[in-house]
């Protein structure tokens, strides 16, 4: 193909000149151009050597190509493991220090962290699964009873707010245990093996695992430090709605107050903080609803949503159901009750990233709590009349904030 | 999990068999660029050129290698963005920002305000997170 240009000047180079008006072939020059370029002493031996270098290079990448690819997959896992693990001994050094420095243990904690970072729970047979929400509350009711009976014994200085506290910190670190262990494992396996499928499906999902541990690891000191997180912007709302009220403890671990708002009367449930705690709002909602015969004209649950990428974070939404996470009982409760009494529940969500959810709280998820107040005032004044209670519960970890 | 908590992770550590090998390559590639000029002086262009270009090579391969070490340490790294207290006075108003402490909670009673007299209140704990040259998203 030529290309062919007039030039309105003239133009002269030291490896071709043209005048004015005159037809130039631009791939020449250029060809002329890049062989000048090119043409320096050793030049010839260069491009031989480099000639050779491509051909072995498609040699070895039509035979061992695979195994290539494979090598390179090995090395990017052996990158992020490294990562995993420094994580990992972090988190054990957060844990160890801050129960030194909270708990005052007459004895070096480091080889009972290290046991409890190796506790795991063995959840209920599903072959039946008739009742097993039963059976899965009574098991995590035994962890969370046999997590605060070591953490009493691994700090005995600490008071309830800071046991609580190094509870999740300690939990931060067993999740950053347990993730680096279990990569190890596909690596290892996958080296041993010789296998490209178990290798690729960890190189897959390894930016989202690095996601959620980075997520652990910063998790790891807004807990040691009592610091409150994205997660707990549910409690927030709560605590935010009830504050200057007085608030009586209800079942299990969570604190109830009756606040007047838009002449209806609401019961502000939250877990009791300030220390890391979640309670159990479904034995909460259930214990107000009984204490009210089922007259409740409307229950709005608040909790941190994940967003999807691209979604603003503090965003606020509103719709219908328990807003609630974790293993599901708590879900199950509150909407074993609402059924049974006929009551209309609503949620609303604000909406955050897993990093922002285990994070110290984002300055948009602080802001965004005054938001929900406004959106939940609006759906008391759309969905009650005057005189009606309704049950408003915030829902989150309340680590850092009080009531 | 058998090393103490005071010791640093190995995986933070750099290995001093590649920072060596990198110390040597380097004393190599500058060597071969001080023979690439003495060929030169001499008129043996095509012994020059070659050691100049396996000079250059080893020095860009070295600085490569040094630069990615310290990324890895960098990456490696748990960056904390600052935790901002405010504390506010409920009757007149009076606001102080300050970074966070052990033991602070929201709805913590704090120091007494300098205006009024009353007790403060902590009224947030956030942090601030200042996205870096993010460009607005079109979609």
């Amino acid at each position: 193909m030529c290309i062919y240009l007039e030039y309105p000047k003239t133009y002269n180079l030291d490896f071709a000149s043209f005048s004015k008006g005159e037809s130039v072939n631009i791939v020449l020059i250029l060809s002329t151009f890049l062989s000048r370029l090119f043409d320096f002493p050793g030049w010839d031996i260069f491009s031989q050597i480099l000639m050779y270098a491509i051909y072995i290079f498609i040699f070895i990448s039509l035979f061992y190509g695979q195994r290539l690819q494979f090598r390179l997959w090995l090395k990017e896992i052996e990158g992020s493991l490294y990562k995993l693990k420094y994580i990992r001994d972090e988190g054990r050094r957060i844990a160890i220090e801050a129960i030194k420095e909270v708990g005052k243990p007459q004895t070096d904690p480091t080889p009972r962290v290290d046991r409890f970072l190796e506790y795991f729970t063995i959840t209920p047979q599903s072959l039946d699964p008739a009742g097993i929400v039963w059976k899965l509350e009574h098991i995590l009711d035994v962890r969370d009873v046999r997590f605060k009976d070591e953490v009493r014994l691994l700090a005995p200085s600490a008071d309830e707010t800071q046991v609580n506290n190094l509870e999740n910190t300690l939990e931060a670190a067993m999740a950053l245990n347990y993730i680096y262990k279990v990569i190890r494992h596909y690596f290892l396996l996958g080296k041993k093996t010789l296998s490209l499928y178990i290798i690729m499906q960890i190189q897959m999902i390894l930016p989202l695992v690095m996601r959620e541990a980075e997520a652990y690891a910063s998790a790891l000191k807004a807990f040691a430090y009592g610091q409150p997180i994205g997660d707990g912007v549910g409690a927030l709302v709560a605590a935010k709605l009830m504050h200057g009220y007085p608030a009586r403890k209800v079942p299990k671990d969570c604190v109830v107050a009756t606040v007047p708002i838009e002449g209806r009367t609401a019961y502000v449930i939250k877990a009791e903080g300030p220390g890391g705690n979640v309670g159990k709002p479904g034995d909460a909602i259930k214990t107000i609803i009984e204490e009210n015969e089922g007259k409740i004209a409307t229950i709005i649950m608040i909790d941190a949503a994940l967003k999807l990428e691209g979604e603003e974070v503090g965003e606020v939404a509103e719709g219908v159901g328990a807003a609630i996470g974790g293993p599901g009982v708590d879900q199950f409760k509150i909407e074993e009750t609402i059924l049974k009494y006929r009551i209309p529940i609503n949620a609303v969500i604000i909406k955050e990233d897993i990093g922002d959810a285990v994070s110290p709280m984002r300055k948009e998820v602080f802001e965004a709590a005054d938001k929900a107040i406004e959106r939940i005032k609006q759906l008391i004044l759309e969905k009650t009349k005057e005189g009606d209670k309704v049950i408003i519960c915030g829902v989150g970890n309340t680590i850092g904030i009080g009531q | 999990m058998s090393q103490t908590s005071s010791e640093p992770s190995p995986a933070a550590k750099v290995s001093s068999f590649v920072l060596l090998a990198i110390f040597v390559m380097l004393v190599v590639a500058i060597m071969a660029l001080v023979l690439s000029y003495g060929a030169y002086a001499s008129g043996n262009y095509d012994v020059a050129a070659a050691l100049l270009i396996i000079g250059f090579i080893g020095v860009a391969a070295c600085s490569y290698v040094l630069f990615q070490t310290r990324q890895r340490l960098i990456r490696l790294r748990i960056e904390m963005p600052p935790i901002t207290t405010t504390i506010e006075c409920r009757k007149c108003g009076f606001k102080t920002v300050r970074g966070f402490q052990r033991g602070d909670y929201i709805f913590k009673e704090v120091d007494v305000c300098q205006k009024c007299n009353e007790k403060m209140l902590i009224t947030a704990i956030y942090r601030e997170v200042r996205e870096k040259g993010r460009k607005p998203f079109p979609f």
